[in-house]
């Protein structure tokens, strides 16, 4: 399990803001393509790899991870030099404040800078930071200077590296999403008895929209979901508001703002992790959405389930995971690929009317370079 | 018609667990259609097969409720709304959930600090002692839907879940009295309306039919202190002009209305401000479908005890079968 966790550590150092995940999906796809049957790269970005099944049911399942994370964009230079912006997902103000950040694809550096304390009005001191007021300082003296380097519309993300640390924790931005494209690459290795489709998708945090046009190719019956997911064992939470728990195992999602997930499939994984003594445990707020609700209403509808990762302090640059959640996530992930052609919750599946999936690979011989 | 509601109110059912329902609808149209089938959403799609247009009549199985979100030490629950739940009004229900348990809603603070009466400062109380106790009743992640009886008094009903099984009880009546048409006729039951019009999305793309109706409940504007609004129980079913979620089609709106004033049957127009139907989700699917709505004017849309009046529900079945006909 060494390698993926150097993986992921790898992914969170890439950039991929909503709308530009492509320096996170090319080296996703440099380590996939030997070991996928066949993929491709849609309209919108979405890298939809594909691995043949042993079965002949004529079933197909999707594992989605989206790509992207939440970051920052330029929208105007003053002029004496600093970046307003605008953030792109969601990222509370409070967060913002003293980080350092990298902007345009030439990973300028900079840092969002504040008043110091000694200058604050008592007025400013509350804790209440203006979204608004704050900018960006990449070094340049004046507006001139600055345009050199960057330009309005480029995307701006957190400059922080990955930290082991603590007892089996793991800190580094963009966990959310970076633990489920690990895991799916890692789940892509393997070989199952149904078709199936790993979707790295695109701009989930700005309203779940890759995954949309990702289900609507591949017409899935049934769909999983990799995620990182809020997780409140964090100061001033009382046990009711926790999210989850980190180190308690990977969070399955009943409900959640934008899906009821399939009740059927969800108790299938709650039980096999129970016969595989691998701990789970249920997400216990129904806030927040994720990709499932879009995928389930594709087509005449999916069977779908959510598996995520806990990660404290999600959405800042600081974001911390228990590494033994990550893995229990890919050990449970990959027993139910295994064992759900079998299981009662796939029963009536096969009497599923779905259109079958845009012919993207089924009738090419080799692999469609994009 | 009056045991017919009252069977299907008094069915579990909250979006995402429509199942028994389903089962009781399917028991009564088994054999008066020509197939029913389910999809991975667990809509039912009951069809009568015809040469004519394909017509689709969706009214949705699930009912509003609550989800455990936690169960502390001392066994009290802590949960979420699922669907549109009115802070206010649940205080002291009774919920139950699938296995028959039951319990009632209260409140952290004291009751005349009504201003904060937000969720997360309720709890459901079923009775148990510990955590250890609770957890044999009920675990994280089950739901439950409120407790309220089906009776019929002064030619109305008053019962929880009439949104929108009422809409259930129009069509299974409609399906059983096999209205003379060679259009095809979906009766498609459909599943998580309250969570957000999802499950109609995907029953519609299976059947991409001519033309749908979305059978629900609406608001009306006859009881004391109420937004105004042109609707009054008892005065005919609506035809829907538009709600929050879909404006009718022209055609289908103005068929309606035909089949209304040609056979006499009563009807009010219906311009519904807030909430949305299954119709929204239709409208909009493949490459657009025409949609409208009949609705049954409701009281109390959401709480335990919501209330129609019976010469709307059945005027609205008499609709439907001319409708379906043109």
């Amino acid at each position: 399990m060494m390698e993926v966790l150097e993986l992921l550590k790898k992914l969170t150092t890439l950039d991929g803001v909503s709308g530009e995940e492509k320096p996170v999906r090319d080296f996703i796809l440099s380590h996939i393509k030997d070991y996928v049957d066949d993929y491709k790269i849609d309209n919108m970005g979405n890298l939809i790899a594909f691995k043949k099944g042993t079965g002949n049911s004529g079933l197909r399942i999707m594992l989605d991870a989206h790509m992207d994370e939440v970051g920052l964009m330029v929208t105007h230079i003053n002029s004496d030099g600093l970046l307003k912006f605008q953030t792109i997902g969601g990222i509370e103000a409070r967060v913002l404040v003293g980080k350092r950040v990298r902007v345009g694809e030439k990973g300028i550096p900079g840092v969002i800078g504040f008043k110091p304390i000694h200058l604050q009005e008592s007025s400013e001191r509350n804790g209440s930071v203006n979204k608004k007021k704050l900018t960006i300082d990449i070094g340049a003296k004046d507006r001139e200077q600055a345009e050199e380097k960057v330009s309005v519309g480029d995307y701006v993300t957190f400059a922080y590296d990955p930290v082991d640390f603590g007892d089996n924790k793991l800190m580094a931005k963009a966990l959310d999403n970076r633990v489920g494209c690990a895991a799916l690459m890692e789940l892509l290795k393997g070989r199952y008895e149904w078709d199936v489709y790993g979707c790295f998708t695109v701009q989930e945090e700005v309203g779940l929209k890759g995954a949309k046009t990702a289900s609507y190719q591949v017409m899935p019956h049934m769909a999983l979901i990799l995620e990182g997911t809020t997780c409140y064992d964090v100061p001033d939470t009382q046990e009711q508001g926790m999210s989850t728990r980190c180190g308690k195992g990977p969070a399955l999602t009943v409900m959640d703002r934008s899906v009821i997930t399939d009740r059927d499939l969800v108790r299938f994984i709650a039980s096999t992790a129970e016969q595989h003594n691998i701990p789970y445990q249920y997400k216990q707020t129904i806030s927040g959405g994720t990709n499932a609700g879009r995928i389930q209403v594709n087509g005449t509808g999916v069977k779908v389930a959510v598996m995520a990762v806990p990660c404290r302090y999600i959405h800042t640059p600081v974001s911390v995971m228990d590494k033994s959640d990550f893995n229990h996530m890919i050990t449970l992930a990959r027993k139910v690929l295994e064992t759900l052609p079998k299981s009662d919750a796939a029963k009536r599946c096969d009497q599923l009317v779905q259109p079958p999936a845009i012919s993207l690979f089924a009738d090419k011989g080799g692999k469609t370079y994009v | 018609m009056f045991d017919l509601i009252k069977t299907l109110t008094q069915t579990y059912g909250p979006s995402g667990n429509e199942k028994k329902v389903a089962q009781t609808i399917r028991g009564l149209l088994e054999g008066k259609v020509d197939e029913i089938r389910t999809d991975a959403m667990g809509n039912l799609i009951c069809v009568k097969k015809g040469s004519g247009k394909k017509i689709m009549l969706a009214a949705h199985m699930d009912e509003i409720g609550i989800i455990v979100s936690y169960i502390d030490d001392k066994g009290f629950i802590r949960f979420g709304n699922v669907g549109g739940i009115p802070p206010l009004i649940i205080l002291g229900q009774r919920v139950v959930f699938e296995n028959g348990t039951v319990g009632v809603i209260w409140y952290e603070e004291s009751i005349d600090n009504m201003k904060n009466a937000k969720l997360d400062k309720m709890f459901i109380d079923i009775g148990a002692k510990s955590r250890e106790e609770a957890e044999k009743l009920v675990k994280v992640g089950d739901m439950g839907v409120f407790v309220g009886d089906t009776i019929e008094q002064n030619g109305r009903i008053i019962s929880k879940a009439l949104d929108d099984r009422i809409g259930c009880a129009v069509l299974v009546q409609l399906a059983l009295s096999e209205p003379e048409t060679d259009n095809e006729i979906y009766y498609v039951f459909t599943t998580q309306e309250e969570v957000g019009l999802r499950g109609a999305k995907t029953a519609a793309f299976g059947i991409v039919p001519d033309m749908a109706l979305a059978i629900d409940v609406c608001d009306m504007g006859d009881i004391p202190g109420c937004k105004p609004m042109a609707v009054k129980l008892g005065e005919g079913p609506t035809i829907k002009i538009k709600d929050r979620s879909v404006i009718a089609h022209p055609e289908v709106k103005d068929a309606l209305i035909m089949a209304a004033t040609e056979n006499k049957i009563p009807y009010q127009m219906e311009v519904m401000l807030e909430g949305g139907t299954d119709a929204g989700s239709i409208h909009i699917t493949a490459g657009g479908i025409p949609s409208g709505g009949v609705s049954i004017p409701t009281r109390f849309i959401h709480d335990a005890a919501e209330m129609v009046d019976m010469k709307d529900v059945e005027n609205a079945i008499k609709l439907l079968a001319e409708f379906v006909k043109a």
